[in-house]
């Protein structure tokens, strides 16, 4: 018989003078379903005890049951707002594991659609972090300009928000130069755009008082927590998987990869919105350099991958994903391990919330970028 | 002074309309203020470009049923919406729309808006003790901890003002600005009280008993249909009130060159009101701890120096 579980948090009294404050699962500061159970004092959080599983659907045992090609469209389930990093993790991995080749051209177009969809992602972040800041307006502001990278996203993969763009070996349909215009047009205008994004919101007095000295993580915490993407290089620590282990051809790009010594919200800030400039420069290279050519590389129909195991790292706009995969040979993989950034980079949370006042907590949050089902996976 | 039956109820009326009135208008020039803020329209279906649209949300509200959450003080829960909306009546009587559209004119009015005006706090507390949820309990202490850091600066503000004309009377301090408005002698002045005004309708940057990232909704989290459309209507009619005064002690009330005097105090007091929905769909939340320095480190000094100040001058 199965043990039951005994909950280490409890909603009880916690003493004459402290509460426990329930936070979420549905609270519209936590941004899904996170939810944290606090110890206050007053406006002063003593413990924040996160208590996850509440978006849990099992992708890592779904993977198992499918065979490779099933499971294609249900990795960007975890991550919907960085959904093709996710597709890419997949395809490169299987691709990585069964060493097949993918052609120049399906590489640059894999680029140009990843970096836009970083770039979408960290606009949304961007609004709701000054929604959790109290400011409403940045986040339709930022949706306005997302608006323009989804309809792009939409006419090349014929999805807005989950997609499922990229197959083993290449791509299941071309680019054409409509789309290729379009991607240049919204660049410059979005350049354009930028500045209007720092008037309202990068130099306000309030906003700097509310970020600057907040949530700040020390480069020794945030490597030995495993942070990783614009928290860790928030914090001073210049790793990129798009540089240190190129796949899809980052190599051959020449972007830099923003970092911020200061480690608090401000940090990570400003790192989020210099990777939105480098990943315009990132799509800019690509579209110049795009080569003619074939997008699709032969592959089985059957896939039945060799045995042995592969680990793949790729860049989402939350940080470092690896997926592992164990094949025994089969159709189907042995062992599918999703390394997902977002649940790494919250386990840091408790120790930032403690001592800081509620709003602090809920900024910090905001920063951190959470993508729930992500960490619940 | 002989107060018949007759004009009680007549002013009853008549202030019972221009608080559903301004409410109705300003849900309305919120929505559509912030929707224009954010490339929308806002509300554009009932009525030519949705004005009707906030009659229909109140009559939806009203319809609700009303929900008492298990364990609430009901007495004090049923009671704060009405604490927080019953004194506007009252704050409403001295004040002068135009020289001759003034309900009572009282040579204290001044005082009497500014005690009514702590009673809405008192609602939130209410509504905060009242609702047995922490989040509300929170967002009610919220309001108490941050009275004093705007209130002072605020009665200093307005003491300034009394010094200037030698009268707690609105329709004196009115009239005392005929060859010049307050705001060209006291433009810090002005700043310093427009702030305050914020701070005193819980408005954004400073909606800290509401806050809605952090406490869901603060003190009205429980409320639901009319206790809900309550609390909405008192903080429509505090901001009209502040405006409304804002205008008067430093814009020169009804008085101005061409308009008629009603024209005017509409056209000030609803720029006031439009400034202050500028501010809250433009700037983040301040952090309360750091509002509350602000208040007693800025505001005050500020104030109490433009005191001194003025007093030195007008001594001269």
């Amino acid at each position: 018989m199965s043990k039951s579980v005994q909950p280490t948090y409890t909603l009880e009294k916690v003493s004459d003078e402290n509460f426990a404050l329930n936070l979420g699962p549905q609270h519209p500061g936590t941004h899904g379903v996170l939810r944290v159970i606090l110890h206050m004092d007053g406006e002063y959080i003593l413990q924040a005890d996160p208590v996850l599983g509440y978006g849990h659907r099992m992708q890592e045992k779904i993977a198992e049951k499918m065979t490779y090609q099933q499971n294609l469209p249900y990795v960007s389930r975890m991550d919907y707002l960085g959904a093709l990093s996710y597709n890419l993790a997949w395809v490169c991995a299987i691709e990585r594991l069964c060493e097949f080749e993918v052609p120049e051209r399906a590489q640059t177009i894999r680029v140009i659609t990843t970096e836009l969809n970083r770039i979408s992602s960290h606009l949304l972040w961007w609004g709701a972090y000054l929604l959790d800041l109290g400011a409403f307006t940045p986040f339709l502001q930022a949706f306005a300009d997302r608006e323009l990278i989804l309809d792009l996203l939409e006419y090349v993969t014929g999805s807005r928000l989950t997609y499922c763009y990229y197959r083993f070996g290449g791509l299941p349909s071309d680019v054409d130069d409509v789309f290729l215009t379009r991607v240049s047009d919204f660049i410059g205008g979005f350049r354009k755009k930028l500045p209007r994004y720092h008037a309202l919101v990068t130099g306000n007095v309030i906003f700097e008082h509310r970020s600057k000295d907040v949530g700040v993580i020390l480069p020794f915490d945030a490597a030995s927590y495993g942070l990783s993407g614009p928290i860790l290089r928030g914090s001073g620590i210049a790793y990129d998987v798009r540089k240190h282990e190129p796949y899809s051809g980052y190599e051959s790009y020449e972007f830099t990869v923003p970092v911020d010594d200061t480690g608090d919200c401000m940090g990570r800030y400003n790192v989020r919105m210099e990777e939105i400039n480098q990943s315009l420069n990132i799509i800019e290279q690509a579209v110049s350099n795009i080569s003619d050519g074939p997008i699709q590389s032969k592959v089985p129909k059957i896939l039945k991958p060799p045995v042995g195991e592969v680990a793949m790292a790729v860049e989402t706009p939350r940080g470092e994903l690896v997926i592992y995969i164990e094949s025994d040979g089969s159709k189907k993989p042995n062992r599918v391990k999703y390394r997902v950034p977002s649940f790494a980079n919250l386990s840091i949370f408790a120790k930032l919330a403690r001592g800081q006042l509620l709003a602090d907590a809920l900024a910090v949050l905001g920063s951190m970028d959470m993508v729930i089902p992500e960490v619940d996976r | 002074m002989n107060i018949s039956l007759v004009s009680v109820i007549c002013y009853l009326l008549g202030i019972a309309a221009l608080v559903g009135l301004n409410a109705v208008i300003l849900v309305w020039l919120e929505r559509k203020v912030a929707g224009h803020m954010q490339f929308r329209y806002g509300p554009m279906e009932v009525g030519p470009h949705g004005i009707l649209q906030t009659l229909a949300d109140g009559i939806k509200l009203v319809s609700k049923q009303l929900l008492i959450p298990d364990n609430a003080d009901k007495p004090l829960f049923l009671l704060a919406p009405i604490v927080s909306l019953v004194p506007i009546f009252a704050a409403m009587i001295p004040i002068p729309f135009t020289e001759t559209i003034q309900v009572w004119e009282l040579n204290i009015g001044l005082l009497l808006i500014i005690a009514l005006g702590l009673l809405n706090t008192l609602g939130i507390l209410l509504a905060g003790w009242g609702s047995n949820n922490k989040y509300a309990l929170l967002g009610g202490s919220r309001a108490v901890a941050q009275i004093l850091a705007y209130k002072i600066p605020l009665l200093i503000c307005i003491m300034t003002i009394i010094m200037m004309s030698g009268s707690y009377s609105l329709r004196d301090i009115a009239l005392a600005q005929k060859d010049g408005w307050n705001i060209l002698y006291q433009p810090v002045l002005f700043i310093v009280y427009i702030i305050a005004i914020t701070l005193e309708t819980n408005r954004s940057p400073f909606d800290f008993s509401e806050a809605e990232s952090e406490l869901v909704a603060g003190f009205h989290t429980e409320y639901s249909g009319m206790g809900f459309s309550l609390f909405f209507l008192a903080e429509y009619s505090y901001m009209l009130i502040a405006a409304a005064l804002a205008s008067i002690l430093f814009l020169g009330g009804w008085q101005g060159p061409f308009l008629p005097g009603l024209a005017w105090t509409l056209i000030k007091t609803y720029g006031i009101i439009c400034l202050m929905m500028w501010f809250r769909w433009t700037f983040p939340r301040v952090r309360i701890d750091q509002m509350l320095s602000f208040g007693w480190k800025v505001l005050l000094p500020i104030s109490l120096i433009n005191f001194l100040i003025t007093a030195g001058v007008l001594a001269l």
